[in-house]
Order: structure tokens, then sequence, then C-alpha cells
């Protein structure tokens, strides 16, 4: 069914007005009740957070009696958690918070966090987008951050591991996509075994090569950049501050940056990425129209797999400068979490790569408090809960790609 | 076989067989959910959800007699692990949240809430551990009983006919219940069954409870069984057995005759490369794991490619008779 144009305007137009923006504003304010309590601002006051988060209450509560279930809701447990947080905050002792929370830090580890997550779930979209899923992603990031290890040891350069990481990625996510696309398994089923395929490769590989001493010392690693200029920016404490959030980043992160930039146009601003997302939606008629079904998706697949894989050298090379065996602990399936999550979007597996970073980077500093530092395992779940809770409360359905997970057989 | 031999060729199928033990449950769990077209990554979470359960309620109650204790702590074990996948099945019923993400997410937190229970300065620790962390142990009367073997050597619990049970219960249930009906007939088409008046919703979650109870179980039978209490690294490590799981379902092809000898092959495969069957002058252990997970995966890989048979049967023909067996292409519905 085609909707007329102004059926569109108006639909663009009221997405945002009404309700459903009344909503959105609501969590913002449930936000900005708990923010409010922290440094640098530090209200002391309970009443502020309470206030404040009790209006976010009333509007999602509003827009949700309005048939806006999902934001509203979110906006009452945004306000509800808003509150909590704020009578934490102001009852915590001035010093503490400013243990817990200093801004500047809490950036970079979000975004060095955020890192290994958006390089896969950027791979896997473009998987998905053509039709295949990829479970497979953590395997792809492991052999990443394995044969990224061992081709830096080799090639006495972070680029080599770099090259060779991707391409150990590469070729296990074409294991995948010939298995997937050609002989049309299961491709869920493809990718388990891609997963375990990988850990197997990956421990053999290290225990054989490096054994109990682990990877060398020496291992070049991806360099950090450094931004001296920004120290310098007009007010003293906005440069202190962007010298201390992205002054010293690795050049990874950058990457990770500007990969989102690129896959944004590569996939809804070009030939290329129409192809993809005519081949994830409907193969048979782009078939019709003469594009290569198989090798589109081929060639998305193994993409995937080199981006998934730079995720994966991200972690070795950029982030702990060694390897371990299965060091990835499941980021890969929180990509494809973040990619689900994000509505196979570049920029919306960003977004919730950067909330799961920032729980990453968040939850070891709640440590810090005094009376606390018990529950500091406790505190590692907590990413995993919010992100929970979100795909739960705020985002619900996402709509995939409709071919995906079907093979795709030629007439 | 001499004496020695013969005893240490028991011993070792009494370790295959409570590592299978193990293998079967998972698989269930993995399988029950694939049969209503769900897949169930978070055994493990339901797996570790049911031995802290297990564990506690071995350690509680220490005055019930035997069969009641462990009955106690099997069901509450299993209601647990069901909670725990009920979560996932209810939000993929009411709000759509994708089950893959939802029991990744469910893993985790189970993972990082049993560490802190169990580990250092948790409430679940032995105060009389010091600085290790590792709980109580199961009381006597809670321990499932050994009955073949030594129970001091690990010998076979009765776990193992709990395990066989429950494939009979899985296949009872879905082959001769209304409940195994609606969720098969969910499996195989969500939008036909919700046409033919099936509430697609409530057997999202009642699938995902029922995978959620077979893991939780798992993890309280081999609390019971063999663990007898719960230490940071089991929490951490051994539950990648749960994530077997997968494996044994592929494998099996969610039969309940094919799950067991799934599990019986994973199962010598991993008793078979252990450290404490590898001399480590011959061949490494820690290789011979790695080199396990391999064959793990390139079992499930060529598993799920059945075409590849059809291709190298037309290849054979081809060679033989010079002429291409007609294989009708395979309809996939479009939408």
């Amino acid at each position: 069914m085609i909707a007329p144009a102004e059926t569109l305007v108006q639909l663009r137009r009221s997405r945002w007005a009404g309700p459903r923006g009344v909503a959105v504003f609501g969590i913002a304010l449930g936000i900005v009740a708990f923010w409010l309590a922290l440094p640098p601002v530090t209200e002391r006051r309970v009443v502020v957070p309470v206030v404040i988060g009790a209006a976010a209450i009333l509007l999602g509560l509003w827009a949700a009696y309005r048939g806006e279930l999902r934001p509203g809701w979110g906006a009452v447990a945004a306000g509800i958690l808003g509150i909590v947080g704020g009578i934490f905050a102001t009852r915590a002792a001035v010093p503490h918070l400013d243990a817990v929370i200093t801004w500047s830090a809490l950036t970079a580890a979000t975004l060095r966090f955020a890192t290994p997550l958006t390089f896969a779930a950027i791979g896997g979209m473009f998987s998905e987008r053509s039709g295949v899923v990829n479970i497979g992603l953590e395997g792809m990031m492991l052999m990443g951050a394995f044969f990224g290890a061992w081709g830096a040891d080799r090639t006495s350069s972070w680029v080599g591991g770099l090259v060779i990481g991707a391409a150990a990625g590469a070729a296990l996510a074409f294991v995948h996509a010939f298995f997937s696309i050609q002989l049309r398994a299961d491709q869920i089923v493809s990718g388990t075994a891609v997963n375990f395929l990988a850990l197997g490769i990956t421990g053999y590989l290290f225990q054989d090569i490096y054994g109990n001493n682990g990877t060398p010392d020496n291992l070049p690693g991806v360099p950090d950049v450094h931004f001296g200029f920004l120290s310098h920016v007009p007010p003293q404490g906005l440069g202190t501050f962007l010298d201390d959030a992205f002054g010293g980043l690795n050049l990874m992160v950058w990457l990770s940056l500007a990969l989102l930039v690129v896959s944004y146009v590569v996939m809804f601003k070009t030939p290329i990425g129409l192809r993809i997302r005519s081949v994830g939606e409907h193969p048979r008629a782009a078939d019709t129209v003469g594009i290569s079904v198989y090798g589109v998706r081929y060639a998305a697949v193994t993409t995937s797999g080199a981006l998934a894989a730079l995720g994966g050298v991200f972690l070795s090379l950029g982030f702990v400068h060694s390897f371990s065996e299965n060091m990835t602990a499941g980021r890969g399936f929180i990509a494809l979490a973040a990619l689900i999550f994000g509505r196979w979007r570049p920029f919306g597996a960003f977004g919730a790569a950067l909330l799961f970073g920032f729980a990453s980077a968040f939850a070891p500093r709640l440590e810090n408090v005094e009376g606390w530092a018990n529950y500091g395992t406790l505190f590692q779940a907590l990413p995993y809960v919010l992100t929970l809770i979100a795909v739960a409360g705020v985002i619900g359905r996402s709509i995939p790609p409709a071919a995906v997970g079907r093979p795709y057989v030629k007439q | 076989m001499h004496g020695a031999e013969r005893f240490s060729a028991a011993l070792n199928l009494q370790q295959t067989l409570i590592l299978a033990v193990t293998l079967i449950l998972t698989g269930l769990a993995v399988a029950f959910a694939f049969r209503c077209g769900l897949f169930n990554i978070g055994g493990q979470g339901q797996y570790i959800v049911g031995s802290v359960v297990g564990l506690q309620m071995g350690v509680w109650f220490s005055s019930l007699s035997p069969v009641p204790h462990v009955l106690l702590a099997i069901v509450a074990a299993s209601l647990a692990g069901a909670i725990w996948g009920g979560i996932a099945g209810l939000l993929r019923a009411t709000v759509g949240a994708h089950e893959v993400i939802t029991t990744i997410m469910l893993n985790w937190t189970a993972l990082w809430i049993a560490s802190y229970l169990v580990g250092f300065g948790g409430p679940l620790q032995d105060p009389r551990a010091g600085a290790v962390p590792v709980t109580k142990e199961v009381s006597p009367g809670a321990k499932l009983h050994v009955f073949w073997g030594s129970a001091v050597l690990q010998g076979l619990h009765i776990g193992f006919f709990i395990a066989l049970a429950a494939l009979v219960v899985y296949w009872l249930v879905l082959a001769r219940t209304t409940v195994g009906y609606e969720v098969r007939a969910v499996g195989f088409n969500a939008e036909a069954a919700r046409y033919g008046g099936i509430d697609v919703a409530r057997n999202y979650f009642l699938a995902m409870a029922i995978s959620g109870l077979f893991a939780g179980l798992a993890g309280a039978i081999d609390v019971l069984g063999w663990q007898f209490r719960l230490d940071l690294t089991t929490v951490q490590t051994a539950s990648q057995i749960a994530f077997m799981g997968i494996a044994v379902a592929l494998l099996g092809r969610n039969t309940p005759i094919g799950i067991f000898l799934a599990s019986i092959l994973f199962a010598a495969l991993l008793n078979g490369t252990s450290t404490r069957n590898l001399d480590p002058s011959i061949f490494k252990p820690e290789l011979a794991g790695n080199l396990t997970r391999i064959i793990q995966g390139l079992v499930v890989l060529f598993v799920g490619a059945d075409l590849l048979i059809i291709y190298l049967w037309r290849l054979r023909r081809k060679l033989k008779l010079g002429r291409p067996k007609a294989v009708p292409p395979r309809e996939v519905p479009q939408e």
C-alpha cells in the first residue's frame, strides 16, 4: 500500500508532536532528575530530583493514557529511576560522588567500551541487511582478536595485525556465507557452528604458539591519537574536559566513528546499499532486475566478518594489548543485541552500543562508593539488566529485514 | 580385560555419562524452544540459576529426610530455571522483544549475580573458607544416590535416570499433549497457528518456561550429583557446558533419541580430552580441549548442511552415469 504524500508528511510531523513527544520529554526529565544530583551540579536537596522525577512520571502516565504505551511507560520508568538515583546521590557524600562520577573519564571509557560493539554491530548490519542472520559475530570478533595479535607479533607492526585480523574474520565469515547461502543451511545453525569453530581454532593456535606464557609483552599496539589543541579550547573547564574525554583515545575509536558515517552513507545513500537492502527485503525481485543475490550476500557477509574482526583487533591490540582464550566474552552477542536494539541502522546500533558502553564504564566505578566494595561483582550485571529493561520497555518490537534468515533458491 | 583396565574403563564411562546427563537436559532446553520456533541461547543462565537454587536448598533444610530433601531442591531449582527462561518468554509474548537478545542478557545477569553470591564476601560464601570463594557443601541427605561406582570417586548418580525420564517427558509433552501440539503448531507457522485459534503469546511463554525448567534441572542435578559446592570457577566455566546444549539439540535434530545419542557423543569427546585423561607429554590437554570445540563446530556445521549430501549425490551420479539426477529445487515461500 502506498501512502499519499500528504499522509507521509503528516506522519513525519506527528511522530514527535503530541503524546509521543511528551513521553520522550518525560524520559529526558527522568534522566535530568538524576543528573542534577550528580557532579558538577551536585544538587543536595532531595526535593529537586523527586519533583522533577514526579513530573516525568506524570508526563509518562499522560502519554500512556493517550495511547503511546511504550514511550509512556518508559518515561514512568525513567522518572522512578531518576527519583531513586537522585535520593541515593543526595544521601552520598560529595567526595564519593566525585570519585564515581568523572564525566570526562566516563565519556572516554564509554567510547572505549562501545568501540568493539560498534564495529561488530555495523558488520552485523551488512550481513543482516542482505538477508543473512549473523550469529557468528562473536566468533568473527574472536578470530580478529587472535589473528590481530598474532599478525602484529609476526609482522612487528599493528597495521599487519589489523590486516591479518580482518582477513581471518572475513575467512570465517566466508565459511558462514558458503554454508548459509550456497548450501542453504539454517543460518542460526551455521552461525553457531562458526562460533564453536572460532573458539576452537583460536584456542588451539594460542595454546600451540604461545602456550602458558601468553602473547609477548612487546606486542605492537594500535596507537592512541593525541589532540593537544583540545586543552586550549576557550573556557578552561571545557578545554580540560575535552582533552580528558577525547584527547587520548585510541585510533580505532575514531575509526569506528568514521566507519559509522561511511556505513550509513553506503547503506542508505548509494546504489550498493540499495542492492544490499533489496536483496534482504525481497531477493526474488532483486534477482528479477538483474542483481546477483548470491553475489551481494557473499560480499555482505564477508564484509561483516572483516568489520567484526576489527572490533576483535581493537580488543587485543587497542585495549588490553594481549590475547587470552575466549577474550571476546560474549561481546559479539551483545553487538547483535545492539544491532537489533538499534533497528538494523548504524546510528541506532551505535546508540545501543553507547548505552551498553556507558553501563560497562559506570558499573565498576560504583565500587568506589563507601561500603559498596563488596557488591563489585554484582554491579557487573548492570549493563545487561539495563539493556534488558531498555529492550523490554522502551524499544520493544523491532522489524527485521523481510528476507532475513531465509535461504534464496535461484530459478 | 584385566582388573585395572576394567576399573578405569568403568570410571571413564561413569564420567562420560555424568557429563551426558547435563548435556541431555541442556539439549532438551534448547530443543523444546526450537520446536516452538524460538532460539533459547539462555541455557547457561537458566542452568546457573538452577544450580545456585539447588545448592542453597541442599544446604538448608538439612533436617529433612533424603527423598523429600532431594525432591525439594530439584523442584525449586527447576522452577527457578523456568522463571528465568519464562522472563524471556514473557518479554517475547508481551512486547515482542527478541529472545536471542533477552536470553543473552539474562545469561550474563545470572552469571554475575551468581558470581556475587558465591564469590568472596558474598552471602553464600562459606564463612569457614576464609578468602577462598566457595560455598558451603550440600548436606549429605540431599546428595544424589550413586548407583554405579564409588561415591568417593564420583560414580554415576541417579540423576542419569532423571535425565532419561526427562527425555521421555519431552517426547510425551510434545507428541501427546495439547500444550505440545500447540507449541509445535506455533513452531511450524505462528501465523497459521494464530488463525487456528491458538494463543501464540501464551505458547511462547510456556515454551521458554519449560525450556528453562530443563536447564534449571540440569543445574540442580550437577550440584546435587557431583559438584556439591559451587565456586567462582564452576559458575563461570562449567556453565559453558550448558552452552553445548545448542550443539546437542542441533545434532540430535530435536528428537529425544537424537539428543540422547548426541549428548553421549559430546560427553565422550569432552571426557576423553579432559586434563585427567590425557598425558600432557603426549598431547597437551589444552590443545585437545580446543580440538573438541573444533570438532563440535564442524559437526554442527555439516549437520546443518543437508544440501551438501544432495550435491555429493548428484556429483556421484554425474561421474557414474554421465547425467545429473534432476533434483527439484526446494521452493522457499516468500512472505
